[in-house]
């Protein structure tokens, strides 16, 4: 596998738009045609080089390739978008929509990543060391297709609406939760191994939560059904399982109801 | 004003008889002229290219709230494809900016219909309560001519009026209604069906009574046919018929077009139908459950092709994601129940109410499959291509920028072999239609009788639009397409898909596929002159102060705020 490191030269007045930074794109280019792909500021297009330093060489496919992104990336926007093989390494932190429909590879952030990370994903990997923002492993803005396949892994907190619309895959949080969890949720798995707050399943159709923590309010549509032995993560523990959410529809199969299942550890 | 000469292209037009001649087409003060009398033109070589006049739009939706609903509630529709605004690129210089797929934005409307080398366009269901809106947005759709269709099929003052067999006070409000709404002609969307949603309940049969009002859909119909020939307005009749979108509804459309036998046009435009029914793909349904669903697309086009008085658009299924929209407002709740996605629903005081639900239409999905079947077949076994015109019902069966792609299926046998080997269920779609034992193609000859000179007429708009006769608007299209050349269907796709030249009254649109103008759009509205009508002036006065939220100056459209400029048709029906 083969490196390409961008190391910043200057900022950008505005946050940059980064979609093209991924081992797809950067795949059997040179580092001076990495150098000359377009990056956006606001409606105006600019050359990568003009913000970054290219060096090392990429593969000639994309999963060859692989990516270090140095220095402080928070102002960065869509790393890794759309990507389908290949690893990205960002050492510091990244802004909004950091593997958005991703299909495949693996993006490791060292630092945080703020919201919508892994937005509409579809394989692939994501992890990050620090704390996720909102709507990670979300649906965008009016779409019903959250994240769809693959792995997210948070080691610190994340923050409000995670798996919003969440069709498949699997997020994992080692942190706690803010509110609103699995909202619309039509199938996947969300481990949260710390706390959540409220709002948990929400109009969830199917899938399933594990909260090792503490849940503060539960919602009403959702029903006590067992305690059951469950392995998670690695993890063996008694689990109180709940099933809902009732106020929502839900598909019948082999003349059974399903519904999604919260499982909260006790 | 500038002339042109557009010269030695392939010309394809019904309204002077070429089919694919060699010929020359000459522009001057806006209209079309003979070639000799054009002293200094510009000259367009054309040779090797396909010349038409501009195409005509006769049904979509494309401008007012329930489009703009959809472009709020989707911001996902505009995901991936906006561009960037007015000089921000080199390629962008006379464009703003672009955005949406299935809801473009106005300006995005404006572009692509000329793109694709239409210069008019009719929005397909306005309601009246909210004419301002859809006027604002019309107006902001550039270089496209515009019109709209007020709907009348669940308004009170018709359901009262036609109760009552009271066919004069029902055109005397039309007339004013026309007037106030500056709408171009009498629509009717699920006549009766949406007054009785509001009721919670639907009209499904052409004899379904109307809640309250105590009307049928059928009598709703004829009344509406009788009035329109009173008026002798420049369109008939456009009618969204009962019981769209369910299996087996094949029954309930011959019994909507029965309405129109007996009634004959009587108009000083050359229209010769009573009765256009639209997306009629939608409306060609069999079987009795989603399982056995098939195409009835056969009695369907064996009956309209029998009468000459009754014109129909398909509607084709394009195997999109897209945004149904529709003033049919028990259908789109029929949608979410079936798609659980997400539903808007409005209820117009006193006249209509709106719905919008987004849906996929999967080449996966059987039914699908069938849908696209049955619009093609309308088509293909349509013997006038003068009374059968190319439509998506745009959003609704897919976005208007799929025509290059229906052409493509209409024009080969090939395309079509190779989309039914694409589905999933190829079987069950081709048990369920006659699609695959088709092998007409139709010619560029009746393609432009379906897209230009035959809405044209229909429209009552033939002496102004859809054919390259001296005297009409300089509306003409020049295409990168070689007739004579073997063709293969993603050629055809994609000639058909951005024109090399466009002219919008003589001014030049588009040159080698760029905009270079953004025209000088014109808004069509029809002026009907009635005899004085007291008591319809009293009965209107009556519901503003009793019923309407709004009063009545508040309603009207009128001034250059709303439509900057008018063309506005007369009609002398005193």
């Amino acid at each position: 596998m083969n490196t390409v490191t961008l190391t910043p030269k200057k900022q950008s007045d505005l946050y940059l738009e980064v979609n093209n930074i991924t081992p797809d794109m950067f795949a059997g280019k040179s580092t001076e045609q990495i150098a000359a792909l377009p990056v956006y500021v606001g409606n105006t297009e600019h050359p990568l080089g003009e913000f970054f330093t290219v060096t090392g060489a990429a593969g000639a496919s994309a999963a060859e390739t692989r990516i270090v992104i140095k220095g402080d990336s928070s102002r960065l926007k869509y790393i890794g978008m759309k990507m389908t093989a290949g690893e990205i390494e960002v050492e510091g932190s990244a802004d909004q929509y950091v593997g958005g429909w991703m299909a495949g590879g693996k993006i490791h952030v060292q630092g945080n990543v703020q919201a919508f990370a892994g937005v509409g994903m579809r394989g692939g990997e994501l992890l990050v060391d620090g704390n996720a923002g909102d709507y990670l492993g979300a649906a965008y803005r009016g779409d019903w297709r959250g994240m769809q396949g693959g792995k997210i892994y948070i080691k610190g907190n994340a923050g409000s609406d995670l798996g919003y619309f969440m069709n498949g895959g699997t997020i994992v949080v080692d942190g706690d939760v803010d509110v609103f969890v699995g909202t619309h949720a039509e199938g996947g798995t969300i481990i949260i191994k710390g706390n959540a707050k409220s709002k948990v399943g929400g109009q969830m159709v199917q899938g399933e939560i594990y909260v090792f923590g503490t849940i503060d309010v539960m919602l009403p549509g959702y029903i006590y059904r067992q305690e059951l032995e469950k392995e998670v993560e690695g993890m063996k523990g008694k689990f109180a399982l709940f099933e809902g959410d009732t106020a929502e529809r839900h598909p019948k199969r082999k003349g059974q109801l399903q519904y999604a299942k919260l499982y909260l550890k006790q | 004003m500038t002339e042109f000469l557009i010269k030695n292209g392939f010309v394809f037009d019904p309204t002077l008889k070429i089919k694919g001649d060699v010929a020359d087409v000459a522009i001057k003060n806006g209209k079309i002229v003979e070639t000799d009398a054009v002293k200094k033109p510009k000259v367009i070589d054309a040779s090797g290219k396909t010349v038409m006049a501009g195409g005509l739009e006769i049904h979509a939706h494309i401008a007012g709230p329930k489009v703009n609903v959809g472009r709020i509630y989707r911001p996902e529709d505009k995901l991936f494809n906006a561009t960037a605004g007015l000089k921000a690129t080199p390629t962008h210089m006379n464009t703003r900016m672009e955005g949406g797929f299935s809801i473009p934005t106005t300006y995005k409307t404006g572009y692509n219909y000329a793109r694709l080398g239409y210069t008019t366009a009719m929005e397909a269901a306005m309601p009246p309560l909210f004419a301002r809106h859809v006027h604002e947005e019309m107006r902001d759709t550039p270089i496209i001519d515009e019109g709209a269709y007020p709907v009348f099929g669940n308004n009170w003052f018709v359901l009262e009026y036609i109760k009552n067999r009271e066919i004069n006070n029902t055109a005397a409000y039309i007339a004013w209604l026309l007037e106030a709404t500056k709408g171009f002609a009498i629509k009717s969307v699920n006549p009766g069906g949406t007054e009785a949603w509001g009721w919670g309940l639907n009209c499904l049969q052409v004899t379904d009574p109307v809640p309250y009002f105590d009307v049928t859909p059928q009598e709703i119909t004829t009344g509406l046919i009788e009035a329109n020939e009173l008026l002798g307005l420049p369109h008939s009749l456009h009618i969204h018929g009962n019981n769209l979108g369910n299996p087996g509804n094949y029954t309930t459309t011959l019994d909507t077009l029965k309405a129109a036998e007996g009634h004959k046009a009587k108009n000083k435009f050359h229209r010769e139908q009573v009765l256009h029914h639209t997306h009629i793909q939608f409306h060609s349904y069999g079987g009795d459950k989603w399982a056995n669903f098939e195409s009835k697309a056969r009695p369907i086009m064996d009956y309209v092709n029998k009468h000459k008085n009754i014109t129909v658009d398909v509607g084709f299924v394009t195997l999109d994601e897209t945004t149904t929209m529709t003033a049919d407002g028990p259908f789109e709740h029929h949608l979410t129940e079936l798609n659980h996605l997400k539903w808007a629903n409005v209820d117009v005081e006193l006249e209509t109410a709106a719905g919008v639900v987004p849906y996929v239409y999967s080449p996966d999905i059987f039914v699908c499959g069938v849908q696209w079947a049955i619009g093609l077949e309308i088509a293909l076994l349509s013997k006038d291509p003068m009374r059968c015109f190319i439509t998506t019902d745009h959003p609704n069966a897919g976005p208007f920028t799929r025509y290059p792609r229906i052409l493509k299926w209409l024009m080969s046998q090939k395309a079509r072999d190779e989309q039914i080997k694409a589905f999933k269920n190829s079987d069950k779609v081709v048990n369920g239609s006659e699609i695959a034992s088709f092998d007409r193609e139709l010619t560029l000859y009746e393609v432009a009788a379906m897209t230009r000179a035959g809405p044209a007429k229909a429209l009552g708009l033939s002496h102004m639009y859809g054919g390259l006769k001296p005297g009409l608007d300089a509306d003409v299209a020049v295409y990168n397409f070689n007739p004579e050349k073997e063709n293969s269907p993603d050629e055809i796709e994609k000639a058909f898909s951005t024109v090399q030249y466009l002219f919008k009254t003589g001014e030049k649109i588009i040159k080698d596929g760029e905009i270079v103008s953004n025209g000088n759009k014109r808004t069509l509205w029809v002026h009907a002159k009635v005899e004085e009508n007291p008591q319809v002036m009293r009965d209107i006065e009556e519901k503003f102060v009793k019923y309407y939220t709004v009063t009545k100056g508040n309603y009207e459209v009128h001034g250059k705020h709303f439509i900057p400029n008018p063309l506005a048709i007369e009609v002398d029906a005193t």
